[in-house]
């Protein structure tokens, strides 16, 4: 026992002197989280940065704090409001007739919109290589040689960057490099039918950049031009819209139209730099309030505040219109200052929800959504289904923050298949009894905890159009009674599941069981019992519901195909604009008749509603406007094409040293406004994450009295060894 | 030797046709070109014609093993299986659906990967062969049985056990590591060591048992009885005499691996956030990347042939009455 303790001592006096102030446990270099540096994670791997490509949220969220496209929605304003960003003002918008005449907005004449921008003239791109020029005026790095690569590994590594100012040809290229078909742009499809010439744009360019890439020649954009898209100095541009289209000002907000330089573009078509994944995609280069200095897709993102930033400061608004829409005081106190707070941002990969989580709870992540394996720990809900935090988290000082997001998870109907379809009156009392069946709200609370509301039809709260209370109440499936939804019985279900011809579930022409099916991608525990309660929601009504399980191809081309009957699918808003949901439902976009590529993939065709929807889409929001989206969801509601399911709720929760996060379902460019009080923090994960070093000290006891044991016992055994020889 | 291992070498290129055939019809039979393109470009304003240029910038609109639109031998060398195929049997593996040149890639990730599987396979050699050499220094004992059982139920537990055990124990309660995480050089370490102790801990049970079963039949070889008998204490006999000795059959089974250490590990790398191969093509599988998911399993055939290789070789090394013909 001597020698143990001998040993134990000088280890038990040394071991403070490896107790630092810093965590042993900080996934972060020392003195890092000291520094005014927000850390956050992602789940997956950025497929794309390139403005052009991207249409994804986890990649809008690192590329719109780059990128700035004309316009952005306020931070606070509640509904969403777009206002400018490299704009000195909205866009203007004129109308034309077929000559080109300007005509009245309201004049029946207007064949097209012309919406004129005027850019600010203090905005400037972050440094990058591609701007550097020689003194010939020649861009320095224009035609790099492989020697001249070697040891350039980033962008960073280059030895000169410049800047310039944005310009006007800068979003026109933009627009440009969206026309040719090799960059696979998303909206290219959607825009042809919009922006004139851009369709007979695109042909010929498709055709040039095809030439160009044969013979390995870059393609500079600068000396092409769409009829549609002028440049009229350096800072003004219109761009000419067939029709009417007032949604387009939602696209301007987006990155598709965010400004491209011709240098970047040039720059990074260049082989050398291609082969070392030194490209548009993965380099963006913008005049946003960060921009990238680390890119390591495997591992970690670093963004850096952008020294030539435009003054941009944090919006304001007086305490009664933060009462009126619901925006807590706390996010009014920084108005005013000037942006961005935040000096760096760390974006971690981590894939596994358990390390994220534990990493939130140590104060290593700043904020964290709640996944959920960390539901149970994270919120409570009381006894009047009230949502809070937890008494761990309370004591945490975590706050929590919730919104309904402009999407929604439903129940499809194939309107063409021969059971389920059909708008017969029968036919429609088979998909209201369904509807009736499907409790939602035990979904939600089993499936979501409570993690969304049950929808009262396609439009969620916050747009136009979605209505609270009584008025925003779906009539064929729920009824109105002391101030609140109620759902409909089962006897009414069943009542109108007999009207449709299947009393108690069987057929009256056949005498057999309705059997539907349903097709799905769920597997797993998890997909078995949400497979198991769907199946106990049509039993309810006597109907036998048989799941057809397959991958996500085999499940796609069978929804493209039009050979599902039931199946659950959803949607995420571009943008607040009910056009953007009830497009869903129009006949036009049927999937079936649009061979797959048509975003109606129930193949609803009411011609009344589809009549109402080309007079609505093309109007601002308005009272008439709302009245014909009121006929609208009468119409969907009592054909009922969908279960209208749920519209999920984001939870997110934050450290008490993390300020100004404001749930925003549309904006993305939002870590401008986010402030951190980094000295909190460093003290907050002292003080949470001591190293424990009693286990320690006991297992390097229980290690040394057992090889003392068995020096021992090896010992005595020699020695009886010897004996025995003698 | 030289002409052993040029025919091993030729043996392998049918092998390695083989394999990447076998790739092909499996990843094809469940993904489509449609499909790989609708993964790529996302669920949105997908239109039959970015799906069409997509493919064609890729290849992906070549038939995959015979083409009727060509004449002659163009017939099936105008096909994407052989199109593909030959350029990696140059190494060439060009770039990734995403546009990645995963060459680039390959040589980035694989040192993490290394910096985890190394380490690992050394210690945990380091540490079975130690504790087996115990146990057969005390075979029959208490502490034998005992430790006998232990290995047992090490191996019948789930390797993610450990590591959702390790990242509780080590990570979330007691803070002495990071719970995951990754950095180069020096500053890595705290990273590397959790996954390495659960890479070792979660191996030592089979190790052990394996490694003191080799031991335990040289133990009672007339060579071993020598030692003693010349007085010999029995750790001497133990570490100059059995361990030489039982080494040939412990080098088969670890000479094979080495090459295949450079692969990474597939559940421990996404666990532990480690940026390594194993995560690339778990990542690459569920992208439905075809370009990555080709390379990785060439790749990963490659070394195993290797690794078939240097275990014939190292057995000339290591027993003199071995000679490669």
């Amino acid at each position: 026992m001597g020698i143990v303790i001998r040993l134990l001592l000088p280890l038990l006096v040394l071991l403070p002197l490896f107790v630092e102030a810093t965590p042993w446990n900080s996934p972060y270099p020392k003195g890092e989280t000291a520094d005014n540096t927000l850390f956050s994670a992602f789940s997956s791997p950025p497929k794309h940065l390139d403005p052009l490509l991207s249409y994804s949220s986890n990649e809008w969220a690192i590329l719109s704090q780059i990128y700035e496209p004309p316009l952005q929605y306020h931070y606070l304003k509640r509904p969403y409001t777009l206002e400018p960003l490299t704009l000195t003002e909205m866009p203007r918008i004129t109308y034309l007739d077929a000559h080109g005449k300007q005509v009245d907005a309201n004049s029946s004449a207007v064949a097209f919109s012309e919406y004129h921008l005027e850019l600010r003239s203090d905005i400037y791109y972050q440094n990058h290589p591609a701007f550097v020029k020689d003194t010939t005026g020649q861009l320095r790095y224009g035609h790099l040689s492989v020697e001249a690569l070697e040891g350039i590994e980033s962008v960073e590594d280059f030895a000169q960057m410049a800047t310039r100012r944005l310009v006007a040809e800068d979003y026109a290229y933009a627009i440009k490099r969206m026309a040719v078909r090799q960059n696979h742009s998303p909206i290219l499809d959607s825009m042809q039918a919009y922006i004139v010439g851009l369709e007979r744009f695109s042909e010929a360019i498709t055709q040039i950049a095809h030439a160009k890439r044969a013979l390995g020649e870059v393609l500079d954009l600068r000396g092409y031009a769409i009829e549609g898209v002028k440049v009229e100095d350096e800072r003004h541009l219109s761009v000419r819209i067939k029709g009417r289209y007032p949604q387009f000002l939602y696209w301007l907000s987006m990155n598709f139209f965010a400004p491209i330089p011709w240098e970047a573009d040039c720059f990074y078509q260049q082989a050398g730099l291609i082969a070392k994944n030194l490209t548009l995609d993965s380099w963006p280069v913008g005049t946003g309030a960060y921009y990238l200095v680390t890119h390591n897709p495997s591992q970690t993102l670093r963004l850096r505040a952008n020294p030539n930033f435009h003054s941009a400061y944090y919006p304001t608004l007086t305490p009664q219109e933060a009462e009126q829409m619901g925006i807590p005081t706390t996010m009014l106190t920084d108005g005013g200052k000037r942006l961005p707070f935040i000096q760096e941002v760390v974006y971690t990969l981590e894939k596994e929800r358990i390390p994220l989580w534990s990493k939130f709870l140590q104060g290593y992540y700043d904020a964290s959504a709640v996944s959920a394996e960390s539901f149970n720990q994270a919120v409570s809900i009381s006894a009047s289904g009230r949502m809070g935090l937890s008494a761990s988290m309370r004591q945490q000082g975590i706050t929590l923050k919730s919104a309904i997001e402009p999407s929604i998870f439903y129940l499809a109907f194939n309107m063409a298949d021969p059971v389920v379809g059909g708008y017969t009156p029968q036919a429609r009392k088979l998909r209201q009894a369904i509807s009736i069946a499907q409790d939602q709200e035990e979904y939600i609370s089993i499936f979501m905890n409570e993690r969304g509301i049950p929808a009262q039809g396609p439009l969620p709260a916050g747009i136009f159009g979605h209505l609270a209370g009584k008025e925003g109440t779906n009539p064929i499936v729920y009824r109105w009674e002391g101030g609140r939804r109620v759902r409909r019985t089962l006897e009414e279900a069943k009542r109108l599941l007999a009207e449709a011809g299947y009393p108690e579930g069987i057929s009256a022409k056949s005498g057999k069981p309705l059997t539907l099916y349903y097709d799905t991608t769920s597997t797993g525990a998890d997909g078995r019992a949400l497979m198991d309660w769907r199946r106990k929601q049509f039993a309810k009504l006597g109907i036998v519901l048989v799941i057809r399980t397959s991958d996500y191809n085999r499940f796609q081309e069978k929804v493209r195909q039009g050979t599902t009957q039931l199946f659950s699918w959803g949607w995420n808003a571009d943008y607040p604009d009910p056009e953007n949901f009830l497009f869903l439902l129009y006949g036009g976009n049927a999937t079936i008749d649009t061979n797959g590529t048509g975003i109606n993939s129930s193949n609803y065709k009411n011609p009344q509603f589809d009549r109402l929807f080309e007079q609505m889409k093309r109007m601002p929001n308005s009272p008439k406007r709302l009245a014909i989206i009121r006929q609208m969801l009468d119409i969907v509601r009592a054909d009922a094409p969908w279960v209208w399911g749920v519209h999920p709720k984001s939870l997110t929760l934050t450290h008490r040293w993390y300020h100004n996060l404001l749930p925003h379902a549309m904006a993305n460019n939002t870590l401008k406004y986010r402030r951190i009080d980094a000295s909190l923090r460093v003290t907050k994960q002292t003080e949470w994450n001591p190293p424990v070093l009693l286990p320690l000290l006991l297992l390097l006891l229980v290690v040394l009295l057992g090889l003392r044991w068995l020096y021992r016992s090896y010992e005595k055994r020699e020695q009886s060894t010897l004996q025995g020889d003698h | 030797m030289i002409g052993y291992i040029i025919r091993r070498i030729l043996y392998a290129i049918p092998i390695l046709i083989g394999v990447n055939l076998i790739t092909f019809i499996l990843f094809f039979m469940i993904n489509s070109p449609d499909d790989m393109a609708r993964a790529q470009l996302g669920a949105k304003q997908v239109t039959p014609e970015l799906i069409a240029s997509w493919k064609a910038e890729r290849g992906y609109d070549r038939p995959l093993f015979f083409n009727e639109t060509v004449e002659g031998i163009a017939q099936v060398g105008d096909t994407l299986f052989v199109q593909e195929s030959l350029k990696l049997f140059l190494f060439e593996f060009g770039l990734s659906d995403s546009h990645r040149d995963i060459g680039a890639d390959i040589q980035r990730r694989m040192a993490p990967s290394l910096a985890i599987a190394l380490p690992t396979f050394l210690i945990a050699l380091l540490t079975n062969i130690s504790l087996a050499l115990l146990l057969v220094l005390f075979r029959g004992s208490v502490f034998d049985t005992t430790m006998m059982v232990v290995a047992v139920m090490i191996m019948s537990i789930s390797g993610l056990f450990y590591i959702i055990i390790g990242q509780l124990l080590l990570s979330k309660l007691w803070h002495w590591v990071p719970i995951s995480g990754y950095q180069s050089g020096w500053e890595g370490v705290k990273f590397v060591l959790l996954p390495i102790l659960i890479g070792v801990v979660a191996g030592i049970g089979s190790g052990v048992r394996w490694y003191r079963s080799i031991f335990l039949e040289q133990i009672h070889q007339d060579y071993i009885r020598t030692a003693r008998a010349k007085g010999l204490s029995e750790l001497r006999v133990l570490f100059w005499h059995l361990l030489p000795n039982g080494m040939l059959p412990i080098l088969t089974g670890v000479v094979v691996v080495i090459p295949s250490l450079f692969m990474g590990s597939l559940v421990m790398e996404s666990f532990f956030g480690i940026p390594g191969l194993g995560s690339y093509t778990i990542d690459a599988i569920n992208a439905q990347d075809f370009a990555i998911v080709k390379a990785m399993v060439f790749l990963g055939s490659v070394l195993y042939i290797v690794g078939l290789i240097l275990t014939d070789i190292s057995y000339t090394l290591f027993d003199p009455r071995v000679s490669l013909s």
